[in-house]
């Protein structure tokens, strides 16, 4: 059946409104359409030069679509086409270019509290320059690294050091390579063994450079094998058995488990303990604390495992950041507090956070 | 010296240009993004061919230690029996590649993991002592979520709403309080590697 | 009494071991037919799922590999299972390598026991590397960052795809993972794009997924098996329903079983340790 079509061209003001999303790349448009009357099916096409492409079927009378995966460098025109009995209208919107951000505005919170922060710790590291020395609280877990790798020592065995067994774009995991370079120097002095088993390729490739410039560092690059830094395997159990395996066979000593940890850590630190080793863990992985906590003898908890660096080598610029940090938490702390009571009191300020 | 200065020129460098790309929309940082991230994709594949050497080394080293012997050579012959069956048979669906993963490489796997539930018991058994107010609390808070966690918690009346509760007050305000430090704390971390001062990861 | 109370209170680790063999041994070979009740996260995504007008696609990620497979794995069956009998089509991809076959064999199943049509009914896509670029490419468009399912058939040319270019056209996401992949999810595809997300994590990690159930970031949440064995209950009872009896699972339901002995012991041991350490400090003390 052929139909007798009565076709209307219409602007579209009011039916079809086209509106740039801010903050992108310049890749989605905002369109909202509202059809004034009755129809038995419509079409909403995209035409972009004589390009027209069907991005929607609309059912209902009115709605909001996000057209994305545009590109900002060419302009857009939408056309709404509505059949109803044996009429086709089609209406039209402007052209509109989507715009690419330079800045996304909606960040601007976070990005001032990047400046502060970066300030503050800027700010404490200048300070740190004079050179005097800070006071830090005692860390247990931190105090013992020296008894842990001396036990070793007396014992004659090695001690195993885990780096955790996520990658290196984890901050977790460069803290403990951060801690594996004080460690080997300290395993180094007394001459003892030190086995570091890693999981993710690219973290090993770095593990074996600071275990060998530890090494050269403390002039000792003729205790370096490059069997003692090793690739287990990628598998997150398989990497427990075979981190279990060696902990039994090779009766370490001392174990030290830092960095990020799943749930293989209790199946780590339990087989540790079985063997009566020395356990000092640390992690930030929330979940996995408690089960640290009651296998290891020391557990570093949260961030102790980022301050651990400073704490070691006692160096006044890293532990000058520490200073940084407790700064900003007392400004957090005291921007939660001061916007908690005003909740209290039916004043809901956000800072644009949420 | 160039040996270090240079590494540490480049993280300075990707450092603050990465840090500030994550507040630009703009394609062009789209762009120096997908770059930084082909180039991880590169770096990681390169570094998969050195821990697959290292890997064989290792246990090549170990086969002639007889404690170590039996282990390394399963896993040795593992590594190449794997590694033929991929490559003569595929990996698609019904090949030998396909069944020896699901069929061996899997139980294995989720044997180790059930493992986990001896260990805690072994550890729960061991350390979880009312030795002081606050030990005595987290025992009755552990008990209360241990007991809605099983079949039976769901008919109790009130036991889901207090594991609710339990999780998303007490639980909740303690992990964000260690949340807010780690994040500090890792900021930090990358600041001091970003500007220089820590360079113990470049082995001290 | 005293005396056997402190020794019961040091029993070394063997026993306890057999103990907690013996305990989870026992309800998966006598089945307790305990039933399971929804919890709210599970009922939240089971009503989301069985709410959507038929012809729908949700997106299910199979994010993990076999370490994770026994919570995991009925998660994701029983799901696939619920949307093909709600006439839902199940997108199965994977962010891991090692998740394909695992999405394979869940929508296998759908195939077997329900007659499930690939591609018709269900459509794998597979494995793609790099985990954000991937997520975030989905929202621009589908098809540029998997031009053609898992069998190398471009997605133009299959019939449940028709429609479908990125999250608009997608109801639901769910990433089924024993990580931090859901994170990932709610970073880029719920935060950039608006996409409904929920997940199926293990237990282990489930205390890290509470604020993003709190804020409604997950519209619901599988956690453990304990939901694993709830929806499959639940689904259960759908298939007998609709004449499937033959399809039903009771693999999450046993396994449910098993844990909660497995909890009562655990708890058993920590009543008896203390009664021994209170016993033992008493004596030292007297």
């Amino acid at each position: 059946m052929v139909l007798n079509l009565i076709v209307f061209m219409l602007a579209a003001s009011g039916v079809l409104k086209v509106t740039d999303i801010p903050n992108d790349d310049g890749s989605r448009l905002k369109v909202e359409y509202l059809i004034p009357e009755s129809f038995d099916s419509a079409f909403l096409y995209r035409v972009s030069g004589d390009k027209s492409v069907l991005i929607k079927r609309p059912t209902n009378k009115e709605g909001v679509i996000v057209d994305m995966g545009l590109s900002y460098k060419k302009e857009y025109r939408y056309r709404l086409v509505v059949y109803a009995d044996t009429m086709k209208k089609e209406y039209e919107s402007a052209l509109v270019k989507p715009r690419a951000s330079w800045f996304d505005t909606s960040q601007f919170p976070l990005f001032i509290v990047v400046i502060l922060y970066t300030g503050l710790l800027l700010f404490y590291l200048q300070h740190a320059r004079s050179g005097k020395s800070l006071y830090l609280r005692p860390i247990a877990g931190l105090q013992a690294v020296d008894e842990a790798v001396g036990r070793a020592t007396e014992m004659g065995r090695p001690i195993l050091y885990v780096p955790g067994l996520s990658s290196i774009s984890d901050v977790a995991t460069i803290a403990a390579l951060n801690i594996l370079s004080h460690v080997t120097k300290k395993a180094g002095e007394y001459e003892t063994k030190i086995l570091v088993p890693v999981r993710d390729p690219v973290v090993y490739t770095i593990a074996r450079e600071i275990v060998k410039e530890a090494y050269y560092s403390i002039g000792r690059p003729d205790l370096y094998n490059e069997n003692d830094v090793f690739f287990a395997t990628d598998s997150q159990f398989g990497y427990a058995a075979h981190v279990s395996g060696t902990m039994v066979r090779e009766k370490t000593a001392t174990n030290f488990f830092l960095g990020m940890f799943w749930a293989e850590s209790l199946i780590l630190s339990e087989t540790g303990a079985s063997t009566g080793a020395i356990q000092i863990a640390g992690t930030d992985a929330v979940t996995q604390l408690p089960f640290f906590i009651v296998t290891c003898d020391y557990t570093l908890m949260g961030e102790e495992l980022y301050a651990a660096s400073a704490y070691l080598s006692k160096e006044p610029m890293l532990t000058a950041t520490l200073k940084g940090q407790d700064a900003m938490k007392i400004i957090i702390l005291v921007v939660i507090g001061a916007l908690s009571i005003l909740n209290l009191f039916g004043v809901h300020v956000t800072l644009g956070l949420f | 010296m160039l040996q270090r200065k240079i590494p540490l020129a480049m993280v300075f460098v990707f450092g603050v240009i990465s840090t500030l790309q994550y507040f630009v929309p703009h394609p062009l940082s789209q762009q120096y993004y997908d770059t930084m991230l082909k180039w991880m994709i590169g770096v990681g594949s390169m570094a998969i061919f050195l821990a697959l050497v290292s890997f064989l080394r290792h246990h090549y080293v170990r086969l002639r230690k007889k404690e170590h012997a039996p282990y390394s050579a399963v896993a040795i012959l593992s590594f190449l029996f794997m590694t033929l069956v991929g490559f003569i048979g595929g990996m698609g669906p019904g090949s030998v590649f396909q069944k020896m993963f699901y069929y061996v490489q899997a139980p294995l796997q989720a044997t180790m993991f059930s493992l986990l539930s001896y260990y805690m018991a072994s550890a729960s058994y061991r350390a979880f002592r009312a030795k002081s107010f606050e030990a005595t609390l987290l025992l009755i808070t552990a008990f209360i979520v241990m007991f809605s966690v099983t079949t039976f918690g769901n008919y109790v009346p009130g036991v889901p709403k207090a594991l609710e509760w339990i999780m998303a007050v007490p639980n909740m305000a303690s992990k964000r309080g260690i949340a807010i430090g780690v994040s500090l704390g890792s900021i930090a971390t990358s600041l001091k590697i970003i500007l220089g001062v820590e360079r113990n990861w470049l082995g001290g | 009494m005293r005396d056997f109370l402190i020794k019961l209170a040091s029993l070394n680790r063997t026993t306890i071991y057999l103990i907690i063999t013996i305990g989870v041994l026992l309800p998966l070979v006598v089945p307790l037919n305990l039933g399971q009740k929804m919890s709210p996260p599970t009922e939240r995504l089971y009503t989301f799922i069985d709410t959507l007008p038929k012809g729908s696609h949700i997106l299910l990620s199979a994010d993990y590999d076999p370490s994770t497979l026994p919570e995991l794995q009925p998660m994701l069956e029983a799901i696939v299972k619920h949307a093909v009998l709600r006439g839902v089509i199940p997108i199965v991809m994977s962010l891991y390598p090692q998740g394909t076959g695992l999405g394979i064999q869940a929508c296998e199943k759908a195939r077997l026991e329900l007659g499930a049509r690939p591609d018709t009914d269900y459509v794998i896509l597979g494995y793609k590397p790099g985990f954000s670029a991937v997520i975030l490419g989905i929202g621009e468009d589908i098809r540029k960052i998997f031009p053609t399912n898992y069998s190398g058939i471009p997605l133009d040319s299959i019939p449940a795809m028709r429609g479908v270019k990125n999250y608009n056209d997608i109801a639901l996401v769910v990433s089924f993972s024993g990580g931090s992949t859901p994170f990932a999810w709610v970073t880029y595809a719920n935060t950039k794009y608006g996409q409904k997300i929920a997940s199926g994590i293990t237990a282990v990690s489930a205390a890290d997924f509470y604020p993003y159930l709190q804020t409604g970031q997950f519209i619901g949440a599988l956690m453990g098996m304990k939901g694993a064995a709830e929806y499959e209950y639940q689904v259960n009872k759908l298939l007998e329903k609709e004449g499937f009896k033959k399809a039903k699972s009771v693999f999450a339901v046993r396994g449910m079983e098993a844990n909660s002995i497995a909890h009562f012991l655990i708890m058993l041991f920590i009543v008896v340790g203390n009664i021994g350490y209170f016993l033992t400090k008493k004596r030292r003390e007297a």
